[in-house]
This record gives structure tokens, sequence and C-alpha cells, in this order.
């Protein structure tokens, strides 16, 4: 049993912001770390905090109750830019478990992955009916099932891509090391006629 | 097990080097085995990756495969690679103490401060002949794209990904589409290829190469050199391609021969005839096709906080009211406010607080030395900095055997010592909030050169034409009578 077993329920946060990259999700000054624990502090850094460090209160991320809501709503090519991995991390110590976005940058996608994070590709009239909702009803739950490969809110609908592997790792908590680590004889036989 | 080696369709350069690296082949439902020739690593992205295999009690599986380097959080200053002074930053100590423990525990090489070969690791791969044609080379670092330059199918990864080379040697991966870049006819005489990269990306969009990795083509590639070729292919993934290749060619191979890790004797003669079978077949089908018209191209600007938000320097900045699509009309509403730039109005001209030399982007012997032809005789205007930053030691110590150093520092710029520097702001090199800075690095995004700072992205000939003046300026003004 994973989070991922079965469908779950939960609120989002709207992000209506196209092209967020990784330096704003988590700017480079706090990657001289070197565990992934209690990034999610700095999640948004910037774009949550004053220079001083006092809190912005109109930005998303700073609403009451925005760290008990699982789901983050944002643009086109969410998580461009930076490799770091850091940036879910942040996400997840955060408490976020699914990204909904018009699409993600391809590393990002690959990192969200590898970390229990969801990344939920939904197109254009979609996303812009879900982000009415939530702009109306900020309120409103979200159900997101991957067994399905569903995200759902009361009636209405909307089946998303995801790699058939990477849906089989969340759904039965296999780890990709695990995985190749069992392709010793493969990688061995390679290696033999490799130049 | 390896799949047939020579399929009878024409095929591309990177489906060529796919599928001579595939240990298992890729099903509906799992990934390839894709095998990694070289893995190289640095103190920010891999702590955790040797975490994860100290906790599952595994060994580095190939070490001879791994090379090391730190460049992203050291110190640039002149004198802190001599070791006659620590890293005053204690989380950067203990980071790049981290990743020097951790290659002395599984035997890897360093090429850490104070190492004659230390430098950025999308510098010293080529410059040390590690990166070849036809390999495939990952690291915790998304500028890995660099390497393509050399007919390598390069790409970055996660730390995840980390371990797992360092574990199996291998990557779970998906096959990429197929991307033809071409670059037709000749480049201006001033153009460099930072200016061509800056108009792919604002043609194609950041996120326009999503799912693809690009060829580059056409007769103005083959013209360029290749340090030109590094700064082409480090910045593929702005347009949101994960690798960007160029096809191994004489230029590559006369670059490549006698490099230190290059091969040598009969290896070389075994390596050259198959690195010749490398480029792509007439006839081999792409995804997608983008062209360029090289003799159109001006010196390129970054006006706004995507490497997308690029125009000729001498263009007005955009009105975003007259912008076609919403969400770019959004977007470049929101970057303007955040450069604190006035549509419609010109760039050229605008004051510049900081000159910024340097990155995997352009900080190679190429670079300096189209910076120095503009800085010669001249001066950094009063009230600016200037910060040039060689990409690694062999790079200082080629630019000094020409005596650009004497050029920079007797212009009143500061010369450092090699690594990321301004271009990523971790160490300490940083514009204060509200500056704005003309940058030879790869990103203008909002805080990337430290909180609120204000980047325009531009070639080494355009920063070193505003060091000069103080203010945006079209370098093609200045370089009468300099072209080499």
């Amino acid at each position: 049993m994973t989070r991922w077993t079965s469908p779950w329920t939960g609120r989002a946060t709207l992000l209506a912001a196209d092209d967020v990259d990784t330096d704003q999700i988590i700017p480079a000054r706090f990657l001289k770390a070197t565990t992934r624990d209690g990034l999610g502090a700095h999640l948004f850094a910037d774009w949550r905090n004053q220079a001083d460090g006092t809190p912005k209160s109109d930005f998303p991320l700073n609403r009451p109750g925005a760290a008990s809501r699982p789901i983050l709503v944002a643009g086109r090519n969410f998580g461009c830019g930076s490799s770091r991995e850091h940036a879910p991390w942040a996400l997840t110590d955060f408490g976020i478990s699914a990204i909904v976005a018009k699409s993600f940058g391809d590393i990002f996608r690959s990192n969200a992955l590898k970390n229990g994070l969801l990344p939920i590709a939904i197109d254009g009239d979609d996303w812009a009916a879900m982000a009415q909702t939530l702009e109306q009803a900020p309120e409103t739950e979200l159900t997101v099932d991957l067994p399905a490969r569903q995200l759902r809110i009361g009636t209405w609908s909307t089946t998303f891509p995801i790699d058939p592997f990477a849906r089989f790792c969340l759904i039965e908590g296999v780890d990709e090391l695990g995985f190749l680590l069992q392709q010793e004889a493969a990688i061995q036989a390679f290696e033999e006629q490799h130049v | 097990m390896p799949v047939d080696p020579t399929p009878n369709h024409p095929r591309t350069l990177v489906e060529k080097i796919w599928d001579r690296h595939i240990v298992v082949p890729e099903r509906d439902d799992t990934p390839a085995v894709l095998y990694v020739d070289l893995h190289l690593i640095h103190e920010v992205t891999s702590p955790q990756a040797f975490a994860a295999l100290a906790a599952r009690g595994l060994r580095v599986r190939s070490p001879d495969r791994t090379i090391a380097t730190a460049d992203h959080s050291i110190p640039t200053l002149p004198g802190t690679h001599a070791g006659t002074l620590p890293i005053a930053d204690s989380a950067a100590r203990a980071q790049v103490d981290r990743l020097t423990t951790n290659c002395r525990e599984y035997g890897i090489r360093l090429y850490g401060q104070g190492h004659g070969q230390q430098g950025i690791v999308h510098v010293i791969g080529p410059e040390q002949g590690f990166t070849q044609p036809g390999m495939t080379i990952v690291c915790g670092d998304s500028h890995t794209s660099t390497h393509g330059a050399l007919g390598a199918l390069a790409f970055g990864i996660g730390t995840s990904e980390v371990s797992h080379v360092l574990a199996t040697q291998c990557l779970l991966q998906r096959k990429p589409r197929f991307m033809e870049v071409r670059i037709e006819g000749a480049l201006p005489p001033g153009i460099a290829a930072k200016d061509v990269i800056l108009a792919v990306i604002a043609q194609v969009g950041v996120a326009g190469g999503a799912g693809h990795v690009f060829e580059y083509r056409g007769r103005a590639v083959e013209a360029l050199t290749v340090d030109q070729r590094l700064t082409l292919c480090n910045m593929s993934i702005e347009a949101g391609a994960r690798a960007g290749l160029v096809a191994p060619d004489d230029t590559t191979f006369e670059y490549l021969s006698g490099r230190a890790e290059a091969p040598k004797g009969a290896a070389w003669d075994t390596a050259l005839a198959r690195w010749r079978t490398l480029p792509s077949d007439d006839g081999a089908r792409w995804d997608r096709s983008v062209t360029i018209d090289a003799a159109r191209l001006a010196p390129m600007i970054t006006y706004g906080t995507t490497p997308a938000m690029a125009m000729p320097i001498d263009w007005a900045i955009p009105e975003p009211d007259q912008l076609p699509n919403h969400a770019d009309r959004q977007a470049v509403s929101q970057a303007l406010r955040y450069m604190a730039l006035q549509p419609g109005r010109p760039l050229i001209g605008h004051p510049v607080d900081v000159v910024f030399v340097g990155s995997c982007t352009n900080s190679r012997i190429d670079d300096l030395r189209d910076a120095a032809r503009l800085v010669r005789g001249r001066s950094v205007a009063n009230g600016v900095r200037m910060l040039v930053v060689p990409g690694s030691q062999e790079v200082k110590r080629a630019a000094e055997a020409e005596g650009l150093h004497h050029t920079f520092i007797g212009a009143g710029a500061e010369w450092r010592e090699p690594g990321c520097s301004m271009c990523i702001a971790m160490n300490g090199d940083m514009l204060e909030p509200g500056q704005y800075a003309v940058s030879t690095s790869n990103r203008n995004f909002e805080g990337r050169q430290g909180r609120g700072s204000r980047t325009f992205l531009a070639s080494p000939a355009t920063a070193a034409a505003a060091a000069v003046t103080g203010r945006v300026t079209d370098p093609r003004t200045l370089l009468e009578g300099r072209f080499s």
C-alpha cells in the first residue's frame, strides 16, 4: 500500500504562472545543504518572503491553511531550468503530493516521480475549467486517482498521461534503483562487448 | 541483450548513440536501461546521492567512469585556490569537504580546488578530452547538454539518478524525439555563438524543445570552433531540450587530438574510424525541424526573466499589449515590472552596474579573447564592476600566456579563479538587489544572480562593450577594425 494505491482527495493552491523555474521553487543559496531534509522552509523563498524575511500575505502559499493543501496548480512548463532535485524535495517537505500543470520541464518531471510527487499534465480547456473553479471556490476538493489516471472535481473528470512504469513504481512503492540493481547480469554482458 | 547495432533505416546521430548504449531495450511498460560512458559529478548535487548509496551498503560501480570537480559553491577570489585562504562560508566548505571525502572513499578522480586542471565541470570535460564523440554523458546539472558539442549524447539528471549511475552505471530512459535546428548561411562579422543560441531560444520558446534532443546543423554550425559549439549546445536546456548535439567532424577531431584523456596511437585511429560513422544519415527522420538564417542575425540580448525573452540589441523593448497571446502578455508585463524597464523604449543606452564574463556558457579562451578585443585600450566605465572568471585553470593559464589578464586588470576588471561564480551566485559573487548586469551566463531568472538581481544575457563582446561604456551597447559600434 502506498499513497497512490487508491484515489485520494485534497484541496489545492492555485499559482497561475507559466514557466515557474526551479530557481524560484528553491533559490540557489539553499543548495549548500548536504541532506534533503527541511527544504520546505525555503520553498519559493523569494516569492513568499520580503527581503527582510517577513511573509508576503498575498502569495498563495502564505494563505492560511496552505500547508495542509496537498495539490499545487500551476501553468505551462512548471519546473523548467536547473536540474536541482532540491525542488521536489522542497515541495514534498512542504506537504505537496501532486502538481497539476499544463506541462512540466523534463528533468523536473523525472525528479518529481522519484520522490513520490505526482506531475499531472492537463490540457488547455481542462486546465482553464479547473483554474476557474478554484478561483471561484478555493475550498473545492480535487480527487487524484492514479490507478485510473484521473483527476476529478465532483462530476467533472479528466484523464492525464503518465509513463506506465512511473505509475507502476508509485502505486507499488518500487524504487528505480532497486529495479536497476536487478539488471546486473545484463549490465555485465553489455560491458563485455561495449567499446 | 544489446539490440542490432546497425538497423537498416537511416538514423540520426542521436539514434546511433542511443542504439549503441542499450543494455535492455525499451518496452511499453518499462523504459530502456541505458549505459552511461562518463559520469561527471560536483559538490552541489552529489552529497545526497552518496548518502543514498551508503544507506544501502552499495559501492560506486565504475569509479574509472566517474570524474569530480568543485565549481558551484567555491570562492573565485584570487588566492583562494592556492589553499592559502579557507572557504569562508561554512556550509559551502562542508559541501566541498564532503565531495573530497566521498571521492577518497570511493576512488573517484577529483579535480578540486588546488588541482592544476580544476574548473567548471562542463569546461574541463571537453578540455581534458574526457568528452568524446558517440559517448553517453550525464551529470547532476542541466547544462550537461554542453558536451553535445563534440557529438556526445549528454544530458542533465537529478540527484536520485546520480545515485543510480553511481551504483549501476545505467539509467532508465525513454527514447527522446529528434529535432533538427538548422543554422543556414554564414554568420556576419561580430556575431557569436551566444547570439545564435539566444535567437534559437527566442524562436523555439522556453518549452519548445521539451521531450526532444536538438541536433544543430547547417553551414554556420560547421564553421564554428569547438569553443563556440560548446556555447551553442550549452543553452539547449533553456529551450527545454535536455540535450543538443553537433555532428563530429574534422574540427572536432583536431580539437580532441593530443588532449590528456583522448585516445592515443592505434586507439586513436580505431576511435576516429568509429567517430566518422556517427553523423546523421541522409534521409534520417526528424520529429521537428526549425531553420534560422545566420546572415540575418544581430547581437542578441535578453530584456526579461526567461532566456526566450531575447531580441536583437537594437530593437525596442516589447510592448506587452501588442503581443498576440494572452499568456505572453502577462509573462512579459510581469518580467518588465521585475526588470523595471519601460515597454517600447530602446535597451541600448540602459545603465549597467555589473558585467560578468564567465560560466559554463562563455568562459573558454575564445570567449575571453572576444571580450578582451573590446576592452583593449579602454577602461571599465566609472561605477561599473567587471568580473572575468575563466572556466578552468587551463583556460586561465592560456589567457595569461596571451596577456589577456593584463588587458582586463589594466582596464579595471577583476581577474578571478575558475568557478561558476556569478552565474548561480552561490559563492558570494552576486549582484545587490535591483542592480543590472550584462552577463555571459545562461539564466536571467528572477534572483538568479542574487536576490533582486536583474540580468541581461548576452555574448562576451556585448558584455565587454557594456563594461567599457557603462551602458547596454551594440558591440559592433566599438569593433571597427578589431575583427581578427
